[in-house]
């Protein structure tokens, strides 16, 4: 039997300096490396190639023969014998501080923007610890994004995670700008800052936001995690963790509300593919890996608020849905895992309308708790109700005259159209610029329910409706 | 416990590791694995190798590490102190972990399951010299002012009681009482240990025949779920698994709620630790928190301790049923137990059968829904439990395995429709899909209750439902004008049922919950209209005249009107209702 490890933390330090010179093996992003010292799982490594240039990776498996290791920045150009391997004895860790807004970093967390090193505080391990749930606080707080159909029908919530479910060439990234421009807490505080994290993105998207968040003048409260398409797909991994390591130290030590952008998912989830099918694991479905949902939820729940500190972080993450399915393994665990989802409709695009969020599908979860009397407005969540309603008959009725034709409709189906249509016309679809206040967003949602008969109103009260329905005024006024 | 090293760490691959130089393991003893000791199980044994599965994150830990044998299995400690009380995965008590590591949970925290210093006022109910059979009540403590906690003999100690100790305050570690056993004097104290993975025993399982009353109508008078049942609710995202777990562990009538967030949501299990303490029994005026156990392995805490979680969470109702209480377990959702156990396979490099699963999963599947029932203890007190399962099928198709093997072994079956729930119908149990096998057993208790107009009724309504779905298909193709008032009438009654009947509202202080009473009438207010409405249109009343009838908008909103205790509002509605009827048929006479 082999003798157990005397001290592992001083062996650890004193093995941590040794480099092992040559590979046993290179696939794909993966390398090994035989005959080692005992080396931590997860464990941080630097694979220093011929030339000199330094990578970095982390260990996926260890074992007394060969340890398993995947490389951030790709495996491209290292020889067998030529590259040497160094285990530093600890996971990767970001050192983080508030100085790192306003800058832009690479998806490993090193700054691209040509500017130095910023001062950096406490080296934090990038896969953050879980929130004690006892520790959480729950969230209501509701933000104003100036946007109805986010706004009236699906609130968003600091401390909320609400991914934008959404397909290639729509508007999921001006609807994430916008929301980044717009959102603010009514009343409260506002010491923001936004963390984007792009993942497998087009250089022109990063510029996008970058453009945006500069004609805004907000540049100085953002920090940029750029891994853009062309950077080795592994690195992808690491990014949406040194940006969520950035967001928990600005929201729980430095007090700021974060808003996390992450896009786009998918390309994440297909690194994590990558790296699975080469190491022969037994895949669930498409090929994901069987942890995918754990996965995707260590990033997801580092979301939220904690009892007694001040900060909160919001994740927007979005993802494009492969062929527009929503049951396809992505969109499908994210949605398992996160507290609703804003979901675009080609359909709508097609017909101009922005921003082209479906009604039905769509949904946040934490809204109950955010909206009403002393939050929004008192009949807000009766009409939200009455208004999902009364947008499902129309579904309903459009499929019917789409067999039938309109004018065989019944005149209580015809009402229901044009109710359809008003309300989309009017309430969902708004400019790109234009910052709705809740109070005028409700009032719009009134205004396409009154082309429905007051009796077919179920979900609002006699109250509701003599106010906002048939324009009287409030009793106690 | 006692550092004895049974082996060293020979590989390490997430959440599992393998074991080399393995001596005297033993299968599924619980270890600590490396220097900071992180909990782990003993899960296969082959020469001098063992894996392990390690229920914390494993980073850090490498070959040649030491692992530390426990001599014990997997267990739960059993005590008072359970109730209202949040644990992990593995029984650890969040609160007390805050305490030490802070708002993160930090690898290798232990603290007790049972706090060790707290004393609880026992009263002995047995004397010294008589016999102690397994299972037998020692004495009671006032746990919480509506639960008395039993102190049991454990299910394997008997023999004669030497001593018992007299009223008084202790903790849970002193000794309560002695016992002279065949194998030698056994003192026992307060709490027990069980392993995690072993039903406790009972003398005798009893047939089901009361209902589990809900307070939700869609539940309770469609599809009934019986005391030590078990029903599975799959539904995609969205659909209102959650929500409608919630809603039974808030109004349900069992006297304990064993809650197992297993792989879900941390602002889920928050919303519950912050709601509960609030909210009131409708039946105790208690808090509900006094009758609650959490148990929260959130999405992002390890996987392994995701498939212990199940197990925990019912070892700790089978405690509560053997002292004589009704507990129902929510399983939050089994799906994300049935992939750890998919994720745990595959690092073991195990054979997958469908979809990547193992091939034992209807076995373990089985083997978790047969835990429940009504049974009679060992010590001859009679309890339940019951089993509430959600079941997260990928893309809400319930073609997949989990949710497929798990219809083989529950009786009673809520499915979730996504079209209800876009059209924010909830709870959006599907009255299509769904079913219970209880129905037929629990009519007798409705029959004592209400009288035997439940169980004709929801024959009634069940038919028009299925009437309907033909006369919608037909509706599809040449729209309702083609259909004549009769067959409209019925569309027309269903919607008035699906409106003002199964949904339900969670947030409204008189919706909520509905007696078994009101939920009655108001069934038979529905079927009110649709008797008195079809013989009037067969009189010749046209159908839009009966539908802009004034009470049908009270009808429509009588479960926000009339609380439990207006039972006779509710009556004098039926009566208005009648009335309208009657002045239409004179009108058209």
């Amino acid at each position: 039997m082999p003798e157990p490890r005397v001290d592992p933390e001083l062996e650890r330090a004193l093995m941590a300096g040794r480099d092992y010179i040559g590979l046993s093996r290179v696939d794909g992003p993966l390398v090994f490396v035989r005959k080692t010292h005992p080396v931590g799982y997860r464990e941080l490594i630097e694979c220093v190639d011929a030339e000199g240039h330094t990578r970095l990776g982390m260990v996926l498996d260890t074992s007394d023969e060969v340890v398993v290791a995947q490389v951030f920045e790709g495996t491209q150009g290292l020889t067998m014998p030529g590259s040497r391997v160094r285990f530093c004895g600890h996971p990767l860790a970001v050192g983080v501080s508030q100085d790192m807004l306003g800058r832009v970093f690479d998806g490993l967390g090193r700054p691209i923007d040509g500017g130095p090193f910023p001062s950096r505080g406490e080296e934090r391990d990038v896969n953050g610890r879980p929130i004690n749930p006892t520790a959480r606080e729950y969230p209501r707080d509701f933000i104003q994004t100036g946007i109805s159909a986010i706004d009236g029908m699906n609130t968003l919530i600091r401390g909320q995670k609400l991914p934008i479910f959404s397909g290639n060439g729509l508007p999921h990234n001006e609807l994430a700008a916008q929301i980044a421009r717009q959102a603010k807490l009514r009343g409260g505080t506002n010491d923001f800052a936004v963390v984007f994290a792009a993942m497998g993105v087009k250089h022109d998207v990063a510029r996008y936001f970058t453009r945006s968040f500069e004609e805004t003048g907000t540049l100085d409260k953002v920090a940029l995690f750029l891994s853009l398409a062309d950077d080795p797909s592994i690195e992808r991994i690491i990014t949406p963790r040194v940006a969520l390591t950035l967001a928990e130290h600005l929201a729980y030590d430095c007090g700021l509300h974060v808003l996390v952008i992450m896009t786009d998912m998918s390309n994440y989830c297909e690194s994590l593919r990558e790296i699975s099918t080469i190491r022969g694991e037994i895949p669930s479905r498409k090929g994901y890996p069987g942890y995918l949902y754990s996965d995707l939820a260590e990033l997801y729940e580092r979301s939220g608020m904690i009892k007694g500190l001040p900060g909160s972080i919001t994740q927007l993450p979005i993802l494009t849905m492969p062929n527009d399915d929503i049951s396809h393994p992505i969109p499908d665990l994210s949605g398992y895992i996160t507290e609703g989802q804003i979901v675009f409709e080609r359909d709508m695009s097609g017909r101009g309308l922005y921003p082209p969020v479906a009604g039905l599908p769509s949904l946040s979860r934490l809204m109950k708790d955010g909206i009403g009397t002393g939050m929004t407005r008192a009949d807000h969540p009766h009409l939200a109700s009455q208004l999902f309603a009364a947008y499902s008959y129309v579904k309903d009725a459009r499929n019917l005259a789409s067999v039938i034709g309109e004018d065989e409709l019944t005149p209580l189906d015809q009402d229901y159209l044009a109710f359809g249509n008003s309300f989309e016309k009017t309430f969902i679809n708004q400019g790109r610029n234009e910052d709705r206040p809740i109070e005028r967003t409700l009032d719009l949602g009134w205004e396409a329910l009154k082309l429905l008969p007051a009796e077919e109103l179920h979900r609002v009260t006699d109250e509701e409706l003599r106010r906002h329905y048939h324009g009287g005024e409030p009793l106690d006024a | 416990m006692e550092e004895r090293i049974i082996g060293l760490v020979k590989r390490v691959n997430g959440p599992v590791i393998e074991a080399m130089g393995v001596t005297d393991a033993r299968m599924l003893e619980l270890v600590r694995v490396g220097q900071s000791r992180l909990v782990g199980e003993v899960v296969k044994l082959s020469g001098d190798g063992a894996v392990i599965q390690v229920y914390e994150d494993a980073t850090g830990i490498a070959p040649r590490d030491p692992i530390f044998g426990s001599g014990m299995p997997m267990s739960v400690e059993l005590g008072p102190g359970l109730l209202g009380t949040i644990y992990d995965g593995i029984q650890r008590p969040l609160e007390a972990i805050r305490g030490l590591s802070g708002h993160f949970i930090e690898r290798g925290v232990t603290a007790e399951s049972l706090d060790r210093a707290k004393r609880w006022h026992f009263v002995p109910s047995v004397q010294a010299g008589t016999r102690l059979e397994p299972g037998a009540t020692i004495g009671t403590i006032q746990e919480t002012s509506r639960i008395e906690h039993r102190v049991l003999a454990p299910p394997d100690v008997s023999g004669t009681l030497l001593s018992v100790a007299a009223e008084g305050d202790y903790t849970v570690t002193q000794t309560v009482a002695t016992v002279r056993t065949v194998s030698g004097e056994v003192e026992l104290p307060f709490f027990q240990r069980w392993p995690i993975r072993v039903p406790r025993p009972v003398a005798r399982r009893l047939p089901l025949n009361q209902p589990l009353v809900s307070g939700q109508r869609v539940i309770d008078t469609l599809f009934p779920l019986a005391k030590g049942g078990t029903v599975a609710i799959p539904g995609g995202f969205g659909t209102g698994k959650t929500m409608t777990q919630h809603a039974i562990a808030k109004w349900c009538d069992a006297d304990i709620i064993v809650y197992i967030g297993c792989g879900e949501r941390g602002n889920e299990m928050t919303d519950v630790l912050t709601e509960f303490p609030k909210l009131v029994d409708p039946r105790t005026g208690k808090s509900l928190m006094e009758r609650t156990i959490l148990i929260a392995n959130t999405s992002n805490m390890p996987v392994s301790a995701r498939e212990a979680s199940i197990y925990t969470g019912v070892t700790l109702a089978e405690y509560f049923r053997d002292q004589g209480y009704h507990v129902a377990v929510m399983a939050d959702s089994t799906s994300r137990w049935a992939e750890a156990l998919r994720e745990l396979s595959g690092r073991m490099e195990e054979m997958p059968a469908e979809e990547g699963f193992p091939a034992y999963l209807p076995t373990r599947v089985a083997e978790f829904y047969e835990r429940a029932g009504y049974m009679v203890s060992l010590g001859g007190a009679e309890g339940s439990v019951s089993i509430i399962g959600a079941v997260s099928p990928p893309g809400g198709d319930f073609s997949e395995p989990v949710t497929q093997h798990t219809k083989r072994f529950v009786r009673c079956f809520w499915g979730l429709d996504r079209q209800l729930a876009n059209a924010r119908h909830y709870p959006a149990i599907s009255w299509l899909d769904s079913y219970s096998e209880y129905a037929d057993d629990v009519k007798p208790w409705w029959d004592e209750r209400v009288g035997p107009a439940w169980a004709v009724g929801r024959a009634e309504i069940m038919e028009l439902l299925r009437r309907e779905v033909r006369l919608l298909q037909v509706v599809k193709l040449v729209g309702p004008d083609a259909l004549p008032d009769g067959q409209r009438f019925i569309i027309d009654v269903c919607s008035l049922f699906k409106n003002a009947f199964l949904q339900q509202n969670a947030f409204d202080d008189i919706d909520r919950y509905s007696s078994a009473e009101k939920q009655s009438r108001m069934l038979a207010i529905i079927l009110v209209y649709w008797q008195r409405g079809a013989q009037a249109i067969k009189r010749g009343v046209p159908l839009s005249d009966l539908k802009r009838l004034k009470v049908i908008q009270e009808v429509n909103k009588m479960k926000f009107s009339y609380a439990d205790d207006q039972l006779d509002e509710l009556d004098r509605l039926s009566a208005r209702l009648e009335r309208a009827v009657d002045r239409l048929e004179e009108d058209h006479a």
